[in-house]
């Protein structure tokens, strides 16, 4: 029973206390992109769980193998492959997410969340750990994904899933479903997640922007993002 | 394809479509190098350098190589490689040949392997070219130009912008990232305005 304690950590961090969207503000791209609709951002959560589940446990396994120098190409590779059979799948069975996702979904390769877990954690940690810190990432980012998509797209499309609601669909605002306000609808969710962190002294996470490579230039390293 | 299409293409890709504001790629960049004009500047020279560069290497491929041995579903992973392995490419060679422009841009080149703006030029061209046959080479790169411009133009007017936020007197919760974010929704905001402006201009 020792031994599971850590692996259920190792899942559950993900969704909270080290959301990958919220907290470390990885995957910023298709978060404000693909969020004009419910349906859309939970289709791209579960494609990129999916890719970074299955980089996770496969990174972790050839960790050993991978030299040092050339482990970001390696990981790229391996992140791409993943993406190129999830692309294929979804264009199989799913062709109207597809077109939904456009070419968000083979932008998935570079969302920052899935190489930086990659470097943080699936580089140094078994398998089953890194599947789980992989699942857990995923959901947080899926569960992010859904907030903002359902915030979107109630307010700017007065729908949620589809399903019309009284009084909003026939005055939507429909400045939320364009970009400007992707931009305010996650700056004020980054406030919210500002304001709760502030109040629990949640212990000190680790930045996963130092996986970036743009850590040396990016600003954002100061780390008062994230108040822990 | 005329001049003048060509000219649409240019400023489509730096006012209606732009990639930062209107299509939501490279905000990482966007969010964490803004801070300061020099940084700004340097980073988007970088970016639109390697996103002429990689539509100019990634474009042939695509249409002489995958296209005719049915080899399409490759396209992420080969433009993934194709990218990183010209940007390495030109680190070396501008260090090598050129290094007043090396160390302009040098430092910002391995930062833009991983930037999804690179990326999603080379795929939207394609995804042009194939809705509309004439969209060919040059327009693609013309249009890779425009949106290379279009992102210095984001950078910029937002490097502006955040100057003004330091000295502004913001709620505790909004400080840092939250607050940039809102602004980024005014300067989209802004950017709506264009809609319609390039059509009407060449008409």
């Amino acid at each position: 029973m020792t031994e599971q304690k850590p692996l259920i950590k190792e899942f559950t961090k993900g969704i909270i206390k080290e959301n990958p969207v919220l907290c470390l503000v990885l995957g910023t791209c298709p978060t404000l992109a693909v969020t004009t609709g419910v349906s859309s951002a939970l289709g791209m959560g579960i494609a990129a769980t999916a890719v970074l589940v299955c980089s996770n446990s496969v990174i972790s396994l050839l960790r050993k193998l991978i030299p040092q120098k050339v482990r970001i190409p390696a990981y790229i590779t391996v992140i791409a492959s993943f993406v190129t059979i999830v692309q294929m799948i979804i264009k199989a069975y799913a062709p109207a997410l597809n077109d939904a996702l456009g070419v968000y979904l083979p932008l998935i390769v570079v969302n920052c969340i899935i190489l930086g877990r990659a470097e943080m954690f699936a580089s140094k940690h078994g398998a089953a750990a890194s599947a789980l810190d992989g699942l857990g990432m995923g959901i947080g980012f899926t569960a992010a994904l859904f907030i903002m998509g359902s915030i979107r797209e109630i307010l700017g499309a007065g729908s949620w899933l589809g399903l019309k609601i009284p009084f909003l669909c026939e005055n939507p605002i429909l400045i939320f479903i364009l970009p400007p306000g992707g931009f305010f609808v996650f700056g004020m969710l980054m406030a919210l997640a500002n304001k709760l962190n502030s109040k629990n002294t949640a212990a000190k996470t680790n930045t996963a922007c130092s996986a970036c490579p743009m850590n040396d230039k990016c600003s954002r390293q100061t780390g008062k993002e994230c108040r822990n | 394809m005329s001049i003048t299409q060509l000219v649409g293409i240019f400023l489509a890709a730096i006012l209606t479509e732009n990639y930062v504001l209107c299509k939501f790629f490279g905000i990482c960049p966007f969010l964490g190098v803004s801070k300061k004009l020099d940084t700004a500047l340097g980073m988007s020279g970088a970016v639109t350098f390697v996103m002429v560069l990689s539509t100019a290497a990634t474009w042939p491929v695509y249409t002489y190589i995958l296209v005719p041995n049915q080899l399409e579903y490759l396209q992420t992973l080969v433009f993934i490689l194709i990218i990183a392995g010209l940007v390495q490419l030109v680190e070396i060679i501008l260090k090598k040949y050129m290094p007043s422009l090396y160390n302009a841009l040098g430092i910002y080149l391995p930062l833009i392997t991983t930037n999804c703006a690179v990326l999603g030029v080379t795929m939207l061209v394609l995804d042009k070219g194939a809705e509309n046959p004439e969209f060919g080479y040059i327009a693609s790169l013309v249009n890779a130009f425009g949106a290379g411009i279009g992102f210095l133009v984001a950078m910029v007017m937002f490097a502006g912008v955040r100057e003004r936020l330091e000295a502004a007197d913001i709620p505790e919760s909004l400080k840092g990232l939250p607050i940039t974010l809102v602004s980024a929704s005014l300067v989209a905001c802004s950017f709506l305005g264009f809609n319609g402006i390039v059509d009407r201009l060449l008409s």
